[in-house]
């Protein structure tokens, strides 16, 4: 396999409704705005793309990605449509560093889009929990945030997590969005607030849980040599990982953990894994990734991660997986500020899904160009010139480095890809 | 001059009679269109489709719900037992074999819903619960009839109960507690 460079990344300003773009124009103006930022690039130096989006129910036009294929100007080259739940943005992510890195393309665009404006909340909801069981799971009163809720509490009774600190990960989030003029919401929140919030589904508050968006995002994989010549500051995709697990939630086992390279057995003896409180596919994909990058000790081999907190719950959950911490201890983390943005390892320094949004099929890019600004060292000047949030690296011995989390269903499709600096 | 055909002969004639298909109209109607909104344009547009959806190999777990029967699956290989039937063992792979669930479990996790998809939003507020059963697994899920909020909790004692007139959908069945239910005294 070739190295394989990100070159370039755009997205739209995600919103709760944008009438005035369909899809295509939404992609149009994130590639254009990936285009903008690196002009030695020719548009004819592109060799094919990958379009993600989620639901053909939101979009109700089937085939919608060659649209907006067509709409770039990359017919006749190839393309195909990549889709796994919320995960579909960082699948689609890793299917263009799979082209790239096979030396089947040199350029590979990855661009993809949701638009969830079209139907009410509440349908949406309906579309979303489609992606559950219908034999067995959605008919009972198919709501993901229910479902969400289940692991919550299951995790808060192994665990002794609270409601609390659940809301911490909203109140942080949020803290670090205002910084960020791209994210959708734009709140400075207190603990009561979210814990004020209506209640969802116990112990979820509308502050603990993601909105609908419409909104596109684009990325720019390259192989080296192109890399090195049009773009000054490329970054270095160094590892990249895919998990899976059953759809049923029900169906998860309860068996033993699997190891990252810095834990050891014992901790989790008494530990029945992964249960409904853990993501096995989060912590299979960040196995594979870690491994293949060389990440052993991730509080000290990473400097930042955007992952996917669709749920201030799953936030605690993933820190998990990630092995950022042991397994049952997500919820003493967040308390201890260690993910704040001046923390240990900051997490969603963007602001995350809570913040930010989440246009299912662009989400796991937009985190990709989020990080690709910070690895740039460029968040300023692509954020009206804030760069509160742009992360230095923690050792002056190696670049910075980033990691990438995107994730599906109840834990369905997980994929985590490590990116870093070549500054 | 250009765009101006000149016209000779045969066709010449042709040309000074009407158009033959002149009174041909597309049919007009009463139905109209509900508008949103002019700048952009938005419509509504329905979208319903009546489904033929076949349980398949399923089947026999929701015949089983109308007999007052709980159906789970065992491997025929590793001999997992699936609280929730499948056709094929996610652990290994193999076929699996209908077996007979009991009738009465515990709340492994739970939550109470105050909004939903759609079609659940009038029976807001619900509770869902996963069911682990003796000798099972995995868990069931399933909806948890009677207790408040305030009175659901992990590890309660709940049994089975099936709808007289069934609907041949999951909610056939739904667990109510088996044992008396109090305020509950942590958070979960």
């Amino acid at each position: 396999m070739r190295p394989v460079y990100m070159i370039s990344g755009g997205i739209t300003k995600f919103t709760k409704a944008n009438p005035r773009q369909s899809f295509r124009l939404m992609v149009k103006e994130s590639f254009d705005y990936a285009m903008h930022d690196v002009p030695k690039l020719r548009h004819d130096m592109i060799d094919g793309s990958v379009v993600s989006y989620f639901s053909d129910h939101f979009t109700r036009q089937l085939m919608a990605g060659i649209m907006a294929t067509d709409f770039l100007g990359l017919c006749p080259k190839p393309n195909k449509r990549v889709e796994g739940g919320g995960a579909t943005g960082g699948l689609c992510f890793q299917a263009a560093w799979e082209a790239v890195a096979s030396g089947r393309m040199n350029v590979c665009a990855a661009y993809g889009f949701e638009t969830m404006s079209h139907v009410n909340t509440w349908k949406g909801n309906e579309f979303i929990a489609l992606a559950s069981d219908t034999n067995f799971d959605y008919p009972v009163g198919g709501f993901y945030s229910g479902y969400y809720a289940m692991m919550a509490v299951r995790h808060m009774y192994e665990f002794g997590t609270t409601v609390e600190q659940m809301a911490m990960v909203s109140v942080k989030n949020h803290k670090n969005a205002l910084h960020n003029t791209w994210a959708q919401k734009h709140l400075d929140l207190t603990v009561e607030d979210v814990r004020k919030a209506p209640m969802v589904a116990y112990p979820l508050t509308l502050l603990d849980i993601c909105t609908m968006s419409d909104g596109a995002a684009c990325c720019l994989l390259a192989s080296e040599e192109v890399a090195a010549k049009v773009c000054a500051r490329p970054v270095k995709i160094i590892g990249v990982g895919c998990g899976t697990d059953a759809m049923r939630m029900a169906d998860r086992p309860h068996g033993n953990v699997i190891l990252l390279k810095h834990e050891e057995p014992s901790w989790y003896k008494n530990l029945k894994y992964p249960g409904v409180h853990s993501f096995r596919a989060g912590r299979m994909a960040t196995k594979l990734a870690y491994e293949q990058a060389g990440i052993e000790q991730p509080l000290e081999d990473l400097d930042f991660v955007e992952l996917h907190d669709a749920y201030t719950s799953s936030e605690i959950q993933t820190y998990e997986d990630m092995g950022l911490c042991r397994y049952g201890e997500g919820g003493k983390f967040i308390e201890s500020g260690a993910p704040a943005l001046k923390g240990k390892i900051p997490v969603n320094p963007s602001g995350g899904l809570i913040a930010c949004g989440h246009p299912v099929g662009a989400t796991g890019l937009m985190q990709a160009v989020f990080a690709f600004w910070q690895l740039q060292g460029a968040v300023a000047q692509h954020n009206n010139g804030d760069g509160a949030i742009q992360i230095k690296p923690k050792k002056k011995s190696r670049p910075l480095r980033g990691a990438i989390h995107s994730h599906a269903g109840t834990g369905t499709y997980v994929t985590v890809s490590i990116m870093e600096s070549t500054q | 001059m250009p765009g101006k055909e000149v016209p000779s002969g045969k066709s010449a004639a042709k040309a000074q009679t009407k158009p033959r298909y002149d009174k041909i109209k597309l049919p007009e109607t009463d139905e109209g269109t509900m508008v949103f909104n002019l700048d952009p344009l938005i419509i509504k547009q329905h979208y319903a489709i009546d489904y033929l959806h076949s349980y398949a190999e399923d089947s026999p777990f929701f015949a089983g719900l109308a007999e007052g029967k709980l159906r789970g699956s065992e491997c025929i290989k590793c001999h997992y037992r699936y609280a929730t039937p499948r056709a094929c063992c996610m652990q290994c792979g193999k076929k699996t074999k209908w077996i007979e669930l009991p009738l009465a479990g515990r709340i492994h996790s739970w939550t109470t819903c105050y909004f939903g998809s759609e079609a659940f939003l009038k029976e807001t507020p619900f509770n869902l619960a996963l069911i682990e059963f003796d000798g099972i697994n995995t868990l069931l899920l399933t909806r948890l009839i009677g207790p408040t909020q305030e009175e659901m909790r992990v590890g309660m004692k709940v049994r089975a109960k099936f709808r007289r007139n069934s609907k041949f959908d999951p909610t056939d069945v739904y667990f109510v507690p088996d044992e008396p239910v109090a305020r509950r005294e942590g958070a979960v």
